[in-house]
């Protein structure tokens, strides 16, 4: 669609605040190789959040945000936490759902939309925490993975419940102790990249958001993915700062030291067979390879 | 009891939705003025009435017209503008204000040159707007804002919906169509050169 439907009537143009002329005039939708280095070179889709300073969920959900691949196309759906303290803010449809609902909600929309506009491509994408994805969610995301709802689940994963002052949750490490949960995690992490695989997703990333070069390919795979193939789940930690006891310049170290060899956020991505397939059918380098081959 | 009528506020800190104190929508060829049903060329009238001896008389065009999303929104839009210039000529106070959208902008929201359906009292006070009205606003944050502006402020509230109309405006027109617009500007007109306002 890009950005023909993303126009301001002349006649009040010039009274419209120059936030919107600049999204119109200057905003990245329709813009085919869009990614994360438009980040500060063109108007974002988010560009005042009320995160804390130095918060590395903010420039994940920058990140995600400047990779989509079809933004005017795209509806997020969101769940209680830290992100829906930003999605009032962000230039893309959104849909704030009950806590843990979100993968249930995008079930539904994507169908209707599939109703609604059977010509057109439209993507879903879940953005929500690691309490409602695997703790008061899991539920509703297992049964949207085991239906095959072909839409993206992206868990910003910060090992607790940080928005209501660090409660243990089902992605804390085993022993970790928080504000409001001094005994110490009992059991170990959930391993929900597993379960995804398991589950039916197509595609699984695990990673922190140190490397936007990695979240910008993850997340355009698994949009893709989604919208032809099945369910994708990409999870990204995003620390909590504050909850860790970090300031607010010692997220990124925080995300590097967590991605090493053997540490619980080393880079892991599964691809199913379906998947690849298809993936090989879009890639402009391996669609020429095959014709001059041919 | 008796009958409720949608009047001019401040009325209170949280005012009861008109629909909850008995008011009900208009059918087609009708409207609202102060909660009672007419028919819809009184309703003209009134607005006009209202605009030409306002202060600030102002318009708030909502997204469904300020976006270029269909051939509708573009022609409303210009008899909108048509309005408005009408309403400049005969009053250089007259503003038009955007709400470009519904996200809350809490508290970075500029007064003076947009209004936010969840503190529209903001832009009313620090412009001194003394009537307004809507247009191209989604209903249920219209219904919101002329709520909030009823409770909050003493502005006198108009929306030119497109749909059933709003209980919570003091005048309200159903079906809102470019036509419709043109209409209510030719009535501003009329009655500026009748003299009777």
């Amino acid at each position: 669609m890009g950005k023909e439907k993303i126009k301001i009537n002349p006649e009040f143009y010039d009274i419209m605040p120059v936030e919107y002329q600049e999204l119109v005039e200057e905003g990245t939708y329709g813009k085919e190789d869009r990614g994360w280095k438009d980040v500060g070179e063109s108007k974002e889709l988010i560009e005042e959040h009320s995160l804390c300073a130095g918060c590395p969920e903010s420039i994940a959900f920058r990140y995600v945000l400047a990779c989509l691949p079809a933004p005017e196309d795209t509806i997020m759906v969101g769940s209680t936490g830290c992100t829906s303290l930003v999605f009032p803010h962000v230039a893309v449809h959104n849909i704030h759902s009950l806590f843990g609902n979100q993968n249930a909600v995008a079930s539904g929309l994507k169908r209707a939309l599939s109703y609604r506009f059977p010509d057109k491509v439209k993507d879903v994408v879940v953005l929500a925490g690691d309490g409602a994805t695997v703790d008061i969610g899991l539920d509703m995301t297992l049964q949207s993975w085991f239906r095959q709802e072909k839409f993206t689940t992206i868990c910003f994963d910060n090992e607790l419940y940080a928005n209501t002052g660090g409660q243990s949750s089902g992605l804390m490490q085993k022993g970790f102790v928080a504000k409001m949960a001094p005994a110490g995690k009992k059991f170990d992490k959930v391993n929900l990249p597993e379960i995804a695989k398991v589950s039916g997703c197509h595609y699984v990333a695990k990673m922190t958001v140190s490397k936007p070069n990695r979240v910008e390919k993850a997340i355009r795979q698994a949009i893709l993915i989604a919208r032809e193939v099945g369910p994708t789940y990409i999870q990204l930690y995003t620390p909590c700062i504050l909850e860790i006891g970090k300031q607010m310049m010692e997220g990124l170290q925080e995300m590097r030291d967590s991605e090493g060899p053997n540490k619980r956020f080393e880079f892991e991505e599964y691809i199913s067979e379906e998947a690849k397939a298809y993936l090989e059918t879009i890639d402009p380098k391996k669609k020429k390879k095959k014709a001059i081959t041919a | 009891m008796s009958k409720y009528s949608v009047m001019k506020g401040p009325e209170a800190f949280l005012p009861p939705a008109a629909a909850c104190e008995g008011v009900v929508l208009p059918d087609p060829g009708q409207g609202l003025i102060h909660g009672e049903i007419v028919h819809e060329d009184l309703v003209m009238e009134a607005a006009a009435r209202q605009f030409l001896t306002a202060k600030v008389p102002t318009l708030f065009p909502g997204p469904l017209v300020l976006w270029n999303w269909n051939e509708n929104a573009a022609k409303k839009a210009v008899a909108i503008k048509a309005l408005y210039d009408v309403l400049k000529a005969h009053n250089p106070g007259a503003l038009h204000i955007p709400m470009p959208d519904y996200r809350p902008k809490y508290p970075k929201i500029n007064p003076a040159i947009e209004i936010n359906p969840n503190h529209p009292n903001l832009t009313i006070w620090h412009n001194k707007i003394d009537v307004c009205m809507f247009v191209g606003v989604h209903c249920h944050m219209a219904n919101l804002s002329l709520k909030i502006i009823r409770g909050g402020t003493d502005c006198y509230t108009i929306a030119m919906c497109a749909q059933a109309g709003h209980e919570d405006a003091m005048l309200t027109f159903r079906d809102a169509s470019p036509d419709k617009i043109n209409r209510l500007t030719e009535t501003v007109r009329r009655v500026k050169a009748s003299g009777d306002f």
